[in-house]
């Protein structure tokens, strides 16, 4: 057995924003059943959000994944209960191969947030004002810098007079997991197999099956 | 914290250790896997040289993207051919058990476990499906997960997971006529949001609960997730045990069923045990409940008025908004008599025998509104066989419903069956998202089985208990 999990530690992201508006943003608008019907996440990433940004005729629709100064950007601010509905971790992997490696918003599903961390991208929340204040300021300067420091739970913005920290919340799981750098559980919980046996073995129903 | 909870008690029996994250590596007793989601997994395990830890812990089936008319090999669509070929060979290569079609066991996921009884009390249950919360009907702690999860439990037989709060949702008194299991979870969504359930685990009690079978509890434990909930339960009881013994697990083994019960009787929650939160509703106030907007929590009485938006708490009047232009429909109207173009009875919430048997009293004797397209999509080829046994078959299609094959076609719009343009749909499934459906611009109404059954008939939004005078009139 190769135990060559990538061992990798995420303290902070930095880069451009891009910002996507509205609360209950499910993950069959983030990626569209359609578009699951592959064996490989590979090539997923330019359908993140396809009919929110194409029409019946695949014409563009408006909408920040299609502007030209968001093509760059590598952090997402979003609303609450972003990621909603299902568990399908095709909506994550769309979105980081569209070239997203960290969101923040005002609250995220908990199996979508999972998915993220399993990728190791940090899903960071902040209040509703704050929240506000970040995507209008990314819809101003599509160009700036944005950090978001998961370690120390902050997202920092602006520059000179105008720079601002914000106070942002990174579950504790999930900030242990990336900033230590074991997000990746496979061969972590692979190393326990002698407990987990004795756990399996503890279980009524595990008794037999014939 | 919630003590001496069902959920408390299944969790401390399968915790295996706490892992460095803080959360805990969780002993998985039953994974189910189906097409869509386990594909990558199994290449994620082959990428780094893993087996497949208990296989025989692993049950697959085909659901998401099987047609529900032609069957016949090759699929007709090219991609759906691919992603059951990828799921033939890998579990053919893990020797985990496959309830293909030729096999009369194939069904949606969420409705071939319990069926066959694999589905148990005090069991932990993960699919790479976020309505796998279905299966805690039965008393188990069953969650979706996702494909790199999917990849943790192939490998090593478990799952981190943070542990949860517990709230209890106790429905009281008795349901009125008409009113259905759908009903009551509809009304819970609406009244505790969509994401009113993120960070806790659903436990749902109360008579109007515990008076369901087996079936209506599913209803309600699988729409868990679209209240935020990522699990949701109910403590199994005598109409729990019925329905295990007469299952394949059980029938020929009464000893091992003797042998197992103490063991769900254990796992109840205490009569003293200590909840998170607790929230009532009185069943006895609930009505056909359907929705008029595109979440599950946008949901209303049959009688009762679309909202104003902005009557609404200040976060959920955009969605609102938006919700009404995409559904065209207005606040202060009721949904009843709006249009439909499609009914579709089926999904994992209510593709089960009684639903099918409820819906066919409905339709008995009656037409399809000749503008509406009805299709009846049986939750797995079990159901199917004993609905034709039951001659359900026949009361559909003499109603001039599509009699389909099972799978969960229409819910999610992977296989042909989908909404065109921009049809609205009465849907018995569980997710009115936008594009849900097929079609980005369809629209689709969550209702009961019943209630669907009674739209098809009269070609709108119908209350189910005046169908016979709006059909006389």
């Amino acid at each position: 057995m190769s135990d060559d999990a990538p061992v990798e530690t995420i303290e902070s992201v930095s880069g451009t924003g891009i910002p996507v508006r509205g609360n209950d943003i499910d993950t069959d608008q983030i990626i569209p059943a359609r578009f699951m019907k592959v064996v490989t996440f590979d090539g997923l990433g330019e359908f993140a959000f396809f009919d929110q940004r194409f029409t019946g005729e695949d014409e563009p629709k408006d909408h920040p994944f299609n502007e030209e100064r968001f093509q760059e950007a590598n952090v997402l601010v979003v609303n609450a209960n972003f990621g909603c509905g299902s568990s399908r971790e095709h909506a994550p992997q769309a979105l980081q191969r569209w070239g997203i490696d960290a969101i923040v918003g005002e609250s995220f599903a908990e199996i979508f947030a999972g998915n993220c961390l399993a990728l190791g991208i940090p899903t960071v929340t902040a209040s509703t004002e704050e929240i506000g204040a970040l995507q209008a300021y990314v819809e101003e300067n599509p160009d700036a810098e944005i950090e978001i420091d998961v370690e120390r739970e902050l997202v920092t913005y602006g520059s000179g007079d105008e720079e601002k920290a914000v106070n942002a919340d990174v579950a504790s799981a999930q900030h242990k997991a990336l900033v230590e750098g074991v997000w990746d559980t496979t061969a972590l919980m692979k190393a326990n197999e002698t407990a987990v046996r004795e756990t399996a073995n503890s279980l009524p129903y595990m008794e037999s099956d014939d | 914290m919630s003590e001496g909870t069902l959920y408390d008690k299944v969790w401390d029996r399968h915790a295996v250790t706490e892992l460095p994250t803080g959360q805990t590596q969780l002993f998985v007793g039953l994974h189910l896997i189906h097409e869509v989601t386990s594909p990558q997994a199994f290449g994620m395990l082959k990428e780094r040289d893993l087996e497949v830890a208990y296989p025989e812990r692993t049950h697959a089936t085909v659901d998401h993207i099987v047609p529900t008319a032609d069957q016949s090999r090759p699929y007709g669509d090219d991609s759906a051919e691919e992603m059951m070929r990828e799921l033939e060979e890998n579990v053919r290569e893990a020797g985990i058990e496959f309830d293909s079609p030729d096999t009369g066991d194939q069904g949606i996921v969420h409705v071939i476990g319990p069926e066959q009884g694999i589905t148990q009390p005090g069991m932990t249950i993960v699919c790479g499906d976020s309505h796998t919360s279905t299966h805690g009907a039965f008393g188990a702690l069953a969650f979706g997960i996702g494909t790199s999860q999917i990849r943790d439990v192939l490998a090593t037989g478990t799952v981190a997971m943070e542990k949860q709060k517990v709230r209890k949702i106790q429905v009281t008194g008795e349901l009125g006529p008409g009113v259905t299991a759908k009903d009551i979870v509809l009304t819970i969504i609406r009244r505790l949001g969509t994401e009113g359930g993120v960070g806790y685990v659903y436990e749902y009690a109360g008579e109007a609960i515990e008076s369901l079978g087996m079936e209506g509890r599913m209803s309600i434990c699988n729409m868990s997730i679209e209240g935020g909930a990522r699990a949701g339960y109910v403590n199994p009881d005598e109409t729990t045990y019925e329905w295990l013994a007469e299952t394949d697990a059980f029938e020929d083994d009464p000893e091992r069923f003797d042998r197992l019960k103490p063991y769900w009787e254990l796992v109840r929650s205490d009569e003293d045990a200590e909840y998170d939160d607790v929230v009532t509703i009185d069943g006895s106030e609930i009505e056909p409940t359907v929705t008029w907007g595109t979440t599950p929590g946008q949901g209303i009485g049959i009688s009762e008025p679309i909202p104003k938006p902005e009557e609404l708490p200040a976060d959920k009047q955009d969605t609102a908004r938006r919700a009404q232009e995409h559904m065209r429909v207005s606040p202060g109207e009721t949904m009843a008599g709006y249009g439909i173009d499609v009914a579709f009875l089926g999904s994992c919430t209510n593709a089960r025998l009684p639903d099918l048997r409820a819906a066919a009293e409905i339709v008995r004797g009656r037409e399809v509104d000749p503008d509406v397209r009805g299709l009846v999509v049986p939750g797995s080829q079990r159901v199917q066989q004993a609905a034709e046994e039951e001659g359900l078959a026949d009361v559909f299609r003499e109603a001039g419903f599509e009699w389909r094959n099972a799978g969960c076609s229409m819910c999610l719009g992977m296989n042909e069956d989908q909404l065109e343009g921009d049809q609205a749909s009465a849907s018995s499934s569980n997710r009115n998202f936008v594009g849900r459906q097929g079609s980005k611009d369809g629209r689709t109404v969550l209702m009961s089985p019943e209630m669907v059954a009674a739209a098809a008939i009269t070609g709108e939004v119908t209350d189910v208990r005046e169908l016979e005078e709006v059909v006389s009139a």
